[in-house]
């Protein structure tokens, strides 16, 4: 088997990658602070948007991808499958609380409020919780296919739970701002603040990939060394 | 249902489910343990719950329907920890799993059982709770029950998939709240919304919306756990 140098040249790359990722977000800060008009109502607060919105973005990216690499690996059974969902879920967690914490930030000064019983702010809070909660069980568990299995199972359930969640909440009135660029109208933003809200997305995306290369490489490197120690 | 070979298939689904539900259910009854602390536990948190609001601030009507949904939430994951901890003794499970019997009949004759088991908890409960709370059911006793059973099929069906994952670690007992309370959280919002407005007299029309969520939630994730469940149990 070839995982020690994969799980290597997957670090390398995603530290490069990473690298690359970080140099782009400090151009997004300044694209935001510098060329980005200043949102008339909300001033200088509007401008953790283009951290938050991105961070919700990366987070939700993240757990689909579990839902989906979870049912393939209840199909497949290919271990790979199974360290890719883990690390997924380790990423996602780290922009679920990016989202979680600049989301207050905002809302203090916007809504008067830290925190609200917002369909959204629910539905990130619960999904934060059912991925710490795969984390812990992972943690809990000593039989690797076992916990691969258990943790297929629950990536799926998660992903279906999603709309449950929303519909369920949604009952209650919201107050967070409806979506702006993914409506079946065109986006109701100025241009500029489009594009920069658009570049942070794509910087995101890029760090997330960066992350989960890095992280699947090193899940990649310890499977092997646990593999050798098992042939030992 | 005059056709023989239908006659033969229905029994043969339903019977194995109908035989790991009786296994389970004659177990418990014989030892009574489990159920009887998981009674205890939700008077007990009813009692608790007493203390916990100002009586001259928040009217009983206004405050029982989250009480009796946080009583049963509780009350579920307690006689849900016992589900599989049966199983673990004596290595009980691999002569289920040695059965001819496919996964999901296994795992509905589970969910089966836990259903009658949390059936039992919240039947108890709810007499404490009108007698302790002072809540007049009067019509709306059906649409309780009703909304008791789609809500609990829901965090069962979740919860019975969780209970055999979890008899497989260390900390069961913990694990079991800390991945079954997130799942919980549509059907609880479903019932308690739905419980308020029955306990206040609303129409029916007011609480269709919540009766076909929680329908539809019980009928995805039975159906899923079903699906997924030898992945859970299979070595």
């Amino acid at each position: 088997m070839s995982t020690p140098s994969a799980g290597r040249s997957a670090i390398r790359n995603g530290l490069r990658l990473t690298l690359f990722g970080l140099c782009l977000l400090a151009g997004i800060y300044v694209l935001a602070l510098h060329y980005t008009p200043m949102e008339i109502r909300q001033g200088l607060a509007q401008k953790i948007f283009y951290l938050h919105a991105p961070a919700a973005w990366s987070a939700l990216l993240a757990f689909v991808f579990v839902g989906i690499v979870s049912v393939l690996y209840l199909w497949l059974q290919d271990p790979r499958l199974d360290l890719f969902a883990a690390s997924s879920v380790e990423v996602g967690l780290v922009f679920c609380m990016v989202m979680l914490t600049t989301g207050p930030i905002w809302a203090r000064p916007v809504w008067g409020t830290w925190w609200t019983w917002d369909p959204r702010l629910t539905l990130t809070l619960l999904l934060f919780f059912i991925f710490l909660g795969y984390l812990a069980l992972r943690a809990a568990l000593t039989d690797r296919s076992e916990r691969a299995r258990f943790s297929a199972v629950i990536g799926i359930m998660g992903l279906l739970l999603v709309p449950f969640i929303h519909l369920s909440v949604y009952l209650f009135r919201t107050m967070h701002p409806t979506p702006i660029v993914l409506k079946p109208s065109a986006p109701s933003l100025p241009p500029v603040m489009l594009t920069t809200l658009l570049a942070s997305f794509g910087v995101a995306t890029v760090l997330y990939i960066a992350f989960v290369m890095v992280r699947y490489g090193l899940a990649l490197e310890a499977f092997a060394r646990e593999e050798a120690d098992l042939a030992a | 249902m005059s056709d023989p070979a239908s006659v033969v298939s229905e029994d043969a689904f339903l019977r194995p489910i109908l035989a790991v539900a009786a296994k389970d259910l004659r177990l418990e009854l014989r030892g009574k343990t489990g159920l009887l602390s998981a009674v205890m536990f939700a008077a007990l948190v009813l009692i608790i719950f007493n203390f916990s609001r100002d009586i001259t601030l928040v009217s009983n009507v206004d405050f029982a329907p989250s009480v009796l949904w946080v009583t049963f939430a509780f009350g579920s994951v307690v006689t849900l920890n016992r589900a599989f901890h049966l199983e673990r003794e004596n290595a009980a499970f691999d002569g289920l799993r040695l059965a001819p019997v496919s996964r999901s009949s296994i795992y509905l004759g589970k969910l089966l059982a836990n259903l009658v088991f949390a059936g039992i908890m919240e039947l108890v409960t709810v007499p404490l709770f009108i007698l302790f709370f002072d809540v007049s059911m009067g019509r709306a006793w059906l649409g309780v029950a009703g909304v008791t059973a789609l809500a609990t099929i829901g965090f069962v069906s979740v919860g019975t998939v969780f209970s055999a994952m979890v008899v497989r670690t260390r900390f069961a007992e913990l694990m079991l709240p800390v991945l079954l309370l997130p799942f919980m959280v549509p059907p609880l919002i479903g019932a308690t919304q739905a419980t308020t407005r029955l306990l206040a007299g609303r129409p029916l029309s007011e609480l269709w919306g919540w009766l076909r969520l929680l329908a539809l939630f019980d009928i995805v994730f039975v159906t899923l756990c079903a699906l997924t469940f030898w992945a859970v149990v299979d070595e």
